[in-house]
């Protein structure tokens, strides 16, 4: 498992606005890490009333669905799945040590590219909601 | 140079995992949304049309490994995040076992869930 080690200071959130780029991008990170770790034991549980039988887990999905709230939280399930997917595979080539030197410029390009995707994928998600 | 940050110590096993993982559930997740909001719509989504997805095979052992991973990704960054907030001694070997338990029955759980749906228990 992994080591810790310190950073220093860099790690207290009382000086966030002395920030980098890079900084905001670990910590948007951790955060949208940490809300699909708490999505994926939800979705198994509630994916889990199959067990019970194919009508409850039917009418729990479809009712779940005919929820309008259930709806926005997952346009915000899928703003957090598209920026933790797009900074992910920045991560991966900051690791491999290509395009270091635009690293912030590439965490800007997957927050306008996550709104961009999650803008258009509104009317998808709302469908039959009203 | 530009600063890089990370939870993970570069050139550990825990790190080189979380990339491996990450490179697969990048391409699978994004799979997953596109399919089952944009193809099938989650709205419409019932026993019969989620059982005839997964009695095919491919798909059916596409998603168990996405569970895995998911999961071993999800877990293994938790664990990473607490280390990085400064996690030591007691606590940590108390937090590694809870983790670890609680990914081991998110796994299991969800292989079982797979199974019930192919129709295979």
């Amino acid at each position: 498992m992994s080591q810790s080690y310190n950073r220093g200071l860099i790690e207290d959130f009382g000086r966030w606005k002395e920030f980098t780029a890079g900084m905001w991008a670990w910590i948007l990170h951790k955060f949208t890490g940490w809300v699909l770790i708490g999505y994926l034991f939800t979705h198994i549980a509630v994916l889990s009333t199959a067990t019970t039988g194919a009508t409850a887990y039917t009418d729990t999905i479809q009712g779940l669905e005919s929820l309008l709230v259930v709806r926005v939280m997952e346009v915000g399930l899928l703003a957090v799945a598209v920026f933790h997917i797009l900074n992910g595979v920045r991560l991966l080539f900051v690791d491999l040590g290509l395009g270091l030197e635009q690293q912030d410029k590439s965490f800007y390009a997957s927050l306008v590219v996550t709104g961009v995707i999650v803008l258009a994928s509104v009317p998808t998600f709302l469908e039959g909601a009203f | 140079m530009a600063e890089r940050y990370s939870s993970f110590q570069s050139g550990s096993l825990s790190w080189f995992l979380q990339r491996i993982t990450a490179a697969f559930l990048v391409v699978v997740l994004a799979f997953h949304f596109f399919l089952l909001h944009f193809v099938n719509h989650a709205s419409e989504v019932t026993f019969a049309g989620t059982t005839a997805r997964m009695e095919q095979w491919g798909y059916m052992l596409t998603m168990v490994l996405f569970l895995l991973t998911a999961t071993f990704h999800g877990v293994n960054g938790v664990y990473a995040a607490l280390l990085n907030q400064g996690l030591t001694g007691g606590k940590k070997t108390a937090v590694k076992g809870l983790l670890a338990i609680a990914g081991l029955a998110l796994a299991g759980q969800g292989t079982y869930l797979a199974l019930v749906m192919a129709g295979v228990m």
